[in-house]
């Protein structure tokens, strides 16, 4: 840019992409187009599956873990059968087969998919970026607990650590701990601590330190 | 009716395979236990090859002791690694005897 050319807004990217579709996006394109043409599906049905996943976050998780915390019972049926997670009103899209994880004060939990990106996604929303990353999937079963510190989670070491490499047909969730403090919390205001990061048990849910 | 139940001390099969079977390197060979017997699902073999009606079956949860997967492993002796694995990549271990 010329020296003359200030813009009151920093530069960034174009958002316009010149590159060609790759051969696995002109296959999907190819295969959709067909569906559509010959009945299968419609263009709305293939819109609003995308509006779904895209819609899905960790809130959904969030109010799963929420609720568990205030109700016993609840609690135990969904430890027992993680389907009980989609009682929430929840769209499980692509039928996910969930397996919860109760962290306790002896045993923490954690999840990574080594081959992939597998991941809850109908209650979690879409995976970040790490943790489709080569560097966490491989570090994350050869050296949790130093890869547990990089999130600035240190364990105690009487706390045990077990990682789920969720590879096959189940998907997980972590359940953290209700942080102390919180015993009066109403059951929305618990679910605020409880972020994505604490449900792939990267990290654990704090009570924010109140203002000095 | 599953081969093999909760508790029940496991090898996870050795193979040099190609094509996909949903069971990392790092894993093959291991010994570890059943942590959970789950259900039967259409097995990654032929899932990966478009053939819904194809071999199914049960899929376990087997707990696998982090010591024993990676030498020199810095971390507690309780600390594990748990993972899914179907039937047909298991192995029944001979409990050793004293």
């Amino acid at each position: 840019m010329s020296e003359s050319h200030d813009h009151e807004h920093g530069e960034h990217a174009p958002i316009q992409t010149h590159e060609t579709p790759g051969e696995w996006e002109v296959l999907e394109i190819a295969v959709r187009e067909l569906a559509i043409e010959k009945g299968l599906i419609t263009a709305d049905d293939h819109r609003r599956l995308l509006e779904g996943i895209d819609g899905a976050s960790p809130m959904l998780g969030a109010r799963v873990v929420a609720r568990a915390w205030v109700d016993g019972d609840y609690k135990r049926r969904l430890l027992a059968d993680g389907s009980v997670a989609f009682e929430l009103g929840i769209d499980n899209y692509d039928r996910t087969n969930l397996i919860v994880l109760e962290n306790t004060p002896q045993v923490h939990n954690f999840v990574v998919c080594t081959l992939c990106s597998c991941y809850p996604r109908p209650i979690l929303g879409l995976p970040p970026d790490w943790y489709k990353s080569p560097s966490y999937r491989s570090r994350a079963v050869r050296w949790p607990r130093a890869v547990l510190a990089e999130f600035g989670t240190v364990l105690p070491d009487d706390v045990s650590v077990r990682i789920h490499d969720s590879t096959a047909d189940m998907r997980y969730l972590v359940m953290p701990m209700r942080p102390a403090g919180t015993e009066d919390w109403s059951e929305e205001e618990l679910a605020k601590l409880v972020t994505r990061d604490t449900m792939i048990g990267v990290t654990v849910p704090r009570v924010p330190s109140p203002p000095a | 009716m599953s081969a093999f139940a909760a508790g029940q001390a496991v090898r996870i099969a050795d193979r040099l395979t190609i094509g996909h079977t949903r069971v990392p390197s790092y894993v093959r060979g291991a010994k570890g236990t059943i942590e959970r017997v789950l259900r039967e699902f259409l097995i990654p073999e032929d899932d990966a090859f478009g053939r819904p009606h194809g071999r199914r079956q049960t899929l376990y949860r087997v707990r696998l002791a982090a010591h024993d997967l990676w030498p020199r492993y810095r971390g507690l002796a309780s600390d594990e690694v748990q993972i899914e694995i179907y039937e047909h990549w298991l192995e029944p271990v001979e409990e050793a005897k004293q």
